[in-house]
């Protein structure tokens, strides 16, 4: 396992490397908008097509989990939870394209985080003015400022390592097992007279399907929604204040 | 390859192991919350839905330590600090 590969660099500043997560992530966004602008052509009010009956149903669920998550008056944060929710569903489910996931890189995940981090101190902020924020970190007793300030820098820390750790384990345990089971398949065959049979992995065939339904699927679908969720909590308590 | 250089990579290959027995903990904890959701859902079959998904979140939250974990293993396994050190 090796980190993103380089694919191109910018001649700026000697050379801004542009690697594999950038360009994929890129090409989902850009299919993700595609995507988002073909659902929502000429919305009606009666006569609906089927494609704005899809539209709607995803509108709704999201706005319904934020509803019971949030309480009502927080719809406005919809746009942004949706929008990390596909994008961190997609990026973790480009693994079964054969393509490197782009949120196995802590870069993405941690960028993500660190904008729900000033998210969440903005909203607190809002609620309840400069003062009470910075007096937020004295509270219960003044001597206690530096575990405050550690547990808020904690948030969007363990938040990252968690997505961007758990699509990593999955990366590292697959390409272990294709491994492995190259290696199994040239000892089942090392008998086999014919140079180009020996060299076909067997074994590789069938059984990483079974792995693969933890690791990309299972793992994939509750990252994405951990992720929105831990926003959401956040985003509430410093809300509520 | 020099003496120093062996040592320190023996060295952070064990690190790298020792990390993963963080993996112990949230596998104990995980282990425990989904008994409490198996006991949750025998006494409320209706509530399955909720006592499922409150459990995968606490579950993905509790893992966050044996993560942390992992992340210094792959660390000291593909991009080691103490070598540059060297």
């Amino acid at each position: 396992m090796t980190g993103p590969r380089i694919i191109f660099r910018i001649p700026l500043f000697g050379g801004i490397p542009v690697t594999e997560t950038i360009v994929n992530m890129w090409i989902f966004m850009a299919l993700l908008c595609a995507l988002a602008f073909w659902l929502t052509r000429d919305l009606k009010l009666r006569n609906i097509s089927k494609r704005q009956i899809v539209a709607e149903k995803l509108v709704l669920t999201l706005d319904s989990l934020i509803e019971n998550t949030m309480g009502p008056g927080h719809l406005k944060f919809a746009p942004y939870i949706g929008t990390l929710f596909m994008l961190s569903i997609v990026g973790s489910l480009s693994s079964l394209l054969g393509l490197r996931p782009y949120t196995a890189d802590l870069n993405v995940t941690l960028g993500w985080a660190l904008v729900t981090f000033f998210m969440i101190q903005v909203t607190s902020i809002k609620s309840r003015g400069v003062g009470g924020w910075l007096h937020k970190f004295i509270e219960p007793v003044p001597f206690i400022l530096p575990l405050n300030i550690v547990s808020e820098i904690a948030s969007p820390v363990s938040m990252s390592f968690r997505h961007f750790g758990n699509i990593a384990a999955g990366m590292v345990i697959t390409s272990l097992l294709y491994s492995a089971l190259a290696a199994a398949s040239a000892v089942l065959l090392h008998l086999v007279p014919n140079a180009f049979i020996r060299s076909i992995p067997i074994l590789q065939a069938g059984l990483p399907a079974v792995l693969s339904i933890y690791f990309d699927l299972f793992t994939s679908f509750l990252q994405a929604y951990i992720i929105c969720m831990l926003t959401m909590v956040y985003v509430k308590n410093a809300a509520e204040e | 390859m020099g003496l120093e250089r062996a040592i320190v990579l023996a060295a952070s290959a064990i690190g790298a192991g020792l990390a993963m027995i963080s993996g112990v903990g949230p596998g104990i904890g995980q282990g425990y919350a989904a008994g409490k959701a198996a006991e949750s859902v025998a006494r409320q079959p209706e509530a399955k839905g909720d006592i499922t998904s409150t459990m995968l979140f606490g579950c993905a939250v509790a893992e966050s330590t044996a993560i942390y974990g992992l992340v210094i293993a792959l660390i000291l396994l593909f991009a080691n600090p103490l070598v540059k050190m060297l």
